[in-house]
C-alpha cells in the first residue's frame, strides 16, 4: 500500500502534477470498486469457493481503499472539516480491515496452495482408475470369448470340426490374418501343415522339428511371439513388399488316454506337441497384448483336452468295428466248422456201414472155414484170419465209438433191463476165456441190488466186459473177482474223487463194481497213462499184444456220461490190480414201467406171477418147441392146451381161451389161422387174445402180425420171467408188441 | 460117492457144456421149469427133441439123396430142426441150421451135404453130453440129493 499522502496544504500544487494525481486517483478509486464487484459476480457463480467470509473482507478492504482514494480527490482543495472527518473515518476503517485481511491470509493461503496439489494427486489417480477398468474390461472380454470358443470347441467329438473351430473362432476374437496348425508327422521328426484359417486345403508343407525357434515354443507353455520370418510363420506365399505382422506360436499337447491320471492333471510327459501360429494383420500396427496371449493359450489347453477326447472317441469307435468284424469272422469260422463236423459225421456213418460189411463177411466166413475139414496148416491161418479180422472189427467199432463220445454226440439210451442177467451174460462171454487160463471167476452180487434197472445195458456191459476182458488179458494165473453193489454216500469218503458224493434218491442210485485180479499189476506211476488213448503200457505189450489202447478211454466216457467214476488201484507190478467204477442208474417204478405197450426187452415185472387159471391154447408143429412152450405156461400155472396144426387149434379154441399163443415160423399158416378165429368169434367181445410167437426178426412179420388182427408179436428165446411179464402186460393191456 | 460130490460133479459137467458152447441159456430155462409139479420136464423135452432130430435128420439124408433135390423141403426140415434145437438150447447145432438155410437159399448142394454131415455131428456130440448129463442128475435123484441148478 502506498503511503497515502493526505496531510500536505501548505505546498502550493503545480497545476499538472496536481491533475495526474487526480486523474490516477480516480482510476484507482475506479478499480477498486469494481474488482469487489467483479469478485461478488465470479464467487456468486462458483458454488465450490469455500471462503466467502475471505472474500467479504477482501472486498470490504478494496471498498474502503476505494472510497479512500475518492475521497482523496476532495482533499486536494480547502476542504471543510466534515470531509476531513469522512476521510479519516475511512482511513481508518481500511486499516483495521486491511490488517484484519493481512492476519487472514496468513492462514489461507497454504490452504489455497495446497488445493492445487490435492488437484493433481486427483487427476492422476483419475486416471490410474481409468486404466484399470480399461484392464478389467477386456479381461472380462477375453473371459467370455474363451467360454465361447471352449463351447464351440466342445460341443463336437470330431477331430477336424475341432480344429476348424478352433481356428475360426480364435481368427474372429482375435481378428487374425492367419491362423495354423502344424501337426507332428506319423514319424515324429516334422511338422505337418495341417490346417489354416484361410486356405481350404493347405498344401503339406513339412518341417523339421529340430528347429530353434520350434524348441523354444515346445519348451515353454505360454505363446510365445516369434519372428514372422520362420519357416512355421510362412504360411503364405508372399508377394512383393507384403510386411507380415506380428506372430504368436504356442504349443499343443497332444494328449493320450494314458496321461489322465485320477486325482492328478494330466502330466505333460509326452513329447508329442502340435504347433499353433496366429499372424496378426501385418496393416492394422496392432502388437499382441498381455490378454490376447493369455487367451491364445488358455485355448491351445482346451484344444488338447478336446483332441484327446475325439482320439479316445475314435479308439472306441474303431475297437468297436474291429470287435464286430472279427464277431462275423468268428460266426462264420463255427459254421464252417459245423459243417466240417457234420461232413465228418456224415463220412462216418458212410464209412461205419463200409467197413463194418466186409469185416462181418470176413468174420463170418472165416469162422465158418474154421468149422469144415482143414488140414493143420490151413487151420493156423484161418484162425490168424480170425484173430487178426476181429480185432479190426473192435478196433473200427471202438474208434467209431470213440469218435462219437469225442465231440459228444454219443447219448446213452435209456431202458429197463435186468441187472442179474446183464452180469450173467458177462459172466457167460468171459468163463471160456478165464477157464482155458484156467483163472478163477468168480462174482458176487450184493443182495440190496435191484432186478430191474434204468439205463443204456449195451453200453454198461461193453464197460464191464472191457475191464473184466482186460483183469483177465493181464493175468497169467489166479483169480478174477468182479463184486457189484449199492454205493453208499456215507461209506464212500474217497479221496480219490473228493468232490464227488454219490446220493441215491428215489429214482437213481450208484452201482458200485469192483474187478480184482491178480495179474500182473501195474506201476503206480503209470496208471494216469492208461486211460488216455492210444497210450500203451509198454511193459504190458511184449507178452500180451494189447488191442489199440481205446478201450479204457471209451470206459471212462461211459463211465462219464453215466455220471459216474472210474479209477485203478495197483500195488506195482505183480501185484495184482484192481478196477473201480461207480455209475448212476435208474430205478424203475411202476408207473414209468408200462407207459407205452412196446416194450423193449423184459418188462420187467413183480406182478402177478400166478396165472392160475388162465387158458392157454398153444400152436405149433415143432414138438419139442411145442413141449417147451408148454412146460413154461404150466410153470406159471396157466392151464395149458396144445394144437400142432391150424386146424387142430381152430377145433380146439373155446372163449374159454385166453390167450393163443401160435407159432408163425412156418410161413403162413399162422396168419390165415389169425384171420379164421377172428371169423369165428367176430360176434364176441371176449374172444382169446392172439398173440404170435417167432424167431424171426424181420419187420415184414410185425406188420403182417398187425395186418391179420394179431395182438401181440414176441421174440423166442422166451425165458420164465420174459413169458410172466407178457402175460401180465397182455392181461393189462390186451396187447403186446415185442419190438423186432 | 457122496451127494455133494456127485452133485459137484454134475455142475462141472454141466458149466463146461456152457463153456464149450453145447447149450446155451435156454437150456438153464428150461431147468428152472422144472418144479414140484414137473418133476420130469427136462428129461421129457429131451427125449422129445432126440425123437424129433432124428426124425428130421433122416429125412433131410433122404431129401438130399435125391436127383432133384426140393430145396424147400429141405429148408422146411432144417427150419423144424433149427426150431427144435433153439427151444432145448442146442447152440452148435442151432448154429449149424442157420448155416444149413442159407446154403439151402443158394440152392449149394455140396455146401448143404457138408452141413448136413456137420449137423449129424454136432448132434450126436450133443445128445451124448445130454444123456451123460440125464444119467448123472439121475444118479443124484436116486442117491436122494437134489438136482443143482446153474447159479450165476
Amino acid at each position: 500500500m502506498e503511503s497515502c499522502n493526505c496531510i500536505d496544504p501548505q505546498v502550493p500544487a503545480d497545476d499538472l502534477l496536481m491533475k495526474y494525481q487526480y486523474i490516477s486517483d480516480f482510476f484507482i478509486a475506479l478499480a477498486y470498486f469494481s474488482i469487489p464487484l467483479e469478485l461478488i459476480y465470479f464467487v456468486k457463480k462458483s458454488a465450490v469457493f469455500p471462503y466467502r467470509w475471505v472474500l467479504v473482507q477482501f472486498g470490504a478492504f478494496i471498498v474502503l481503499c476505494g472510497a479512500t482514494h475518492l475521497i482523496n480527490l476532495w482533499t486536494f482543495r480547502i476542504h471543510s472539516r466534515t470531509v476531513a472527518v469522512v476521510m479519516t473515518t475511512a482511513k481508518v476503517l481500511t486499516a483495521v480491515v486491511s490488517c484484519a485481511t493481512a492476519l487472514m491470509l496468513v492462514h489461507i493461503i497454504p490452504d489455497l496452495l495446497s488445493v492445487k496439489t490435492r488437484e493433481l494427486f486427483l487427476k492422476n489417480k483419475a486416471a490410474e482408475l481409468d486404466r484399470e477398468v480399461g484392464l478389467i474390461r477386456t479381461q472380462e472380454e477375453t473371459g467370455r470369448h474363451v467360454r465361447m470358443l471352449t463351447h464351440e470347441i466342445r460341443s463336437t467329438l470330431d477331430r477336424h470340426t475341432i480344429l476348424k473351430t478352433t481356428l475360426v473362432e480364435l481368427g474372429r476374437t482375435l481378428a487374425l490374418e492367419e491362423c495354423a496348425l502344424w501337426m507332428p508327422t506319423r514319424t515324429g521328426l516334422e511338422l505337418q501343415l495341417s490346417y489354416t484359417l484361410r486356405q481350404q486345403n493347405p498344401v503339406g508343407y513339412n518341417v523339421p522339428i529340430n528347429l530353434p525357434v520350434i524348441n523354444e515354443v515346445f519348451s515353454s507353455n505360454r505363446a510365445v511371439k516369434i519372428s514372422p520370418n520362420c519357416p512355421v510363420a510362412r504360411l503364405r506365399p508372399y508377394a512383393g513388399k507384403f510386411m507380415p505382422g506380428p506372430v504368436v506360436a504356442v504349443r499343443v499337447p497332444l494328449l493320450h488316454l494314458s496321461n489322465f491320471q485320477i486325482y492328478d492333471w494330466p502330466e505333460v510327459s509326452t513329447r508329442n506337441y502340435a504347433l499353433m501360429v496366429l499372424v496378426l494383420p501385418s496393416d492394422s500396427a496392432r502388437q499382441w497384448h498381455v490378454h490376447e496371449l493369455e487367451l491364445v493359450e488358455v485355448v491351445a489347453d482346451q484344444v488338447a483336452v478336446a483332441l484327446s477326447h475325439a482320439a479316445i472317441l475314435e479308439e472306441s469307435t474303431r475297437a468297436r468295428d474291429q470287435l464286430m468284424e472279427q464277431n462275423v469272422a468268428l460266426d462264420l469260422a463255427r459254421r464252417e466248422a459245423e459243417t466240417a463236423i457234420r461232413a465228418r459225421n456224415d463220412f462216418l456213418a458212410v464209412m461205419n456201414h463200409e467197413m463194418r460189411t466186409p469185416m462181418h463177411a470176413v468174420i463170418a466166413l472165416s469162422s465158418l472155414l474154421q468149422e469144415t475139414d482143414l488140414t493143420a496148416e490151413q487151420r493156423l491161418m484161418v484162425e490168424t484170419i480170425l484173430k487178426s479180422s476181429n480185432l479190426l472189427a473192435t478196433l473200427i467199432n471202438d474208434v467209431l465209438d470213440l469218435s462219437r463220445l469225442e465231440d459228444g454226440s454219443l447219448q446213452l439210451e435209456a431202458a429197463t433191463f435186468n441187472l442179474h442177467s446183464l452180469f450173467r451174460e458177462v459172466l457167460n462171454l468171459i468163463k471160456p476165456v478165464a477157464s482155458v487160463k484156467k483163472l478163477s471167476l468168480t462174482s458176487h452180487l450184493a443182495s440190496d441190488l435191484p432186478m430191474y434197472v434204468i439205463g443204456d445195458e449195451k453200453r454198461l456191459m461193453q464197460t464191464i466186459l472191457n475191464v473184466v476182458g482186460n483183469a483177465v488179458k493181464f493175468s497169467k494165473e489166479g483169480f478174477i473177482s468182479i463184486t457189484a453193489f449199492v454205493a453208499k454216500p456215507e461209506s464212500f469218503r474217497d479221496a480219490r474223487i473228493p468232490d464227488f458224493l454219490p446220493v441215491p434218491s428215489d429214482s437213481h442210485f450208484y452201482l458200485r463194481v469192483q474187478v480184482k485180479d491178480s495179474g500182473s499189476g501195474i506201476n503206480p506211476q503209470d496208471i494216469p497213462k492208461l486211460f488216455t488213448k492210444f497210450a500203451q503200457n509198454q511193459s504190458l505189450t511184449t507178452r500180451y499184444p494189447a488191442g489199440s489202447g481205446l478201450g479204457l478211454a471209451i470206459c471212462r466216457r461211459f463211465v462219464n456220461l453215466m455220471e459216474g467214476h472210474i479209477w485203478i488201484e495197483s500195488e506195482g507190478i505183480g501185484k495184482g490190480c484192481t478196477v473201480t467204477f461207480i455209475v448212476k442208474l435208474g430205478i424203475p417204478d411202476r408207473s414209468n414201467d408200462f407207459k407205452l405197450p412196446f416194450v423193449t426187452k423184459v418188462p420187467g415185472n413183480h406182478g402177478s406171477t400166478n396165472f392160475t387159471g388162465l387158458k392157454v391154447l398153444v400152436m405149433d408143429d415143432n414138438g419139442v418147441s411145442r413141449s417147451v412152450t408148454k412146460g413154461l405156461l404150466m410153470h406159471l400155472g396157466c392151464d395149458v392146451t396144445t394144437a400142432s396144426s391150424s386146424d387142430e387149434c381152430l377145433r380146439a379154441v373155446s372163449l374159454e381161451h385166453g390167450v393163443v399163443f401160435m407159432d408163425v415160423c412156418t410161413g403162413l399158416d399162422g396168419y390165415e389161422l389169425a384171420v379164421r378165429i377172428h371169423e369165428k368169434f367176430t360176434k364176441h367181445q371176449d374172444r382169446p387174445l392172439i398173440v404170435a410167437l417167432t424167431g424171426n426178426t424181420k419187420k415184414m412179420t410185425k406188420e403182417n402180425c398187425m395186418r391179420v388182427g394179431m395182438d401181440g408179436l414176441i421174440l423166442k428165446p422166451v425165458s420164465v420171467d420174459k413169458m410172466r411179464g407178457v402175460l401180465s402186460e397182455l392181461l393189462e393191456r390186451r396187447v403186446l408188441f415185442e419190438n423186432v | 460117492m457122496e451127494v455133494d460130490q456127485m452133485q459137484r460133479q454134475c455142475l462141472d459137467y454141466t458149466k463146461s457144456l456152457f463153456l464149450e458152447g453145447f447149450l446155451d441159456g435156454q437150456f438153464v430155462q428150461l431147468q428152472q421149469l422144472q418144479d414140484e409139479n414137473n418133476p420130469d420136464f427136462v428129461v421129457e423135452v429131451v427125449s422129445l427133441f432126440f425123437e424129433d432130430s432124428e426124425r428130421l435128420l433122416n429125412d433131410l439124408t433122404f431129401a438130399l439123396d435125391q436127383k432133384s433135390i426140393d430145396f424147400k423141403k429141405v429148408d422146411a426140415h432144417v427150419h423144424q430142426l433149427k426150431g427144435s434145437s433153439s427151444s432145448i438150447g442146442a447152440q452148435r447145432v442151432k448154429n449149424c441150421c442157420i448155416a444149413f438155410r442159407n446154403f439151402c437159399e443158394e440152392q449149394n448142394i455140396d455146401a448143404c451135404l457138408s452141413c448136413l454131415q456137420q449137423v449129424k455131428q454136432e448132434y450126436c456130440h450133443v445128445k451124448n453130453k445130454l444123456e451123460t448129463l440125464i444119467r448123472l442128475e439121475q444118479q443124484i435123484v436116486a442117491a436122494g440129493g437134489s438136482i443143482p441148478t446153474m447159479e450165476f
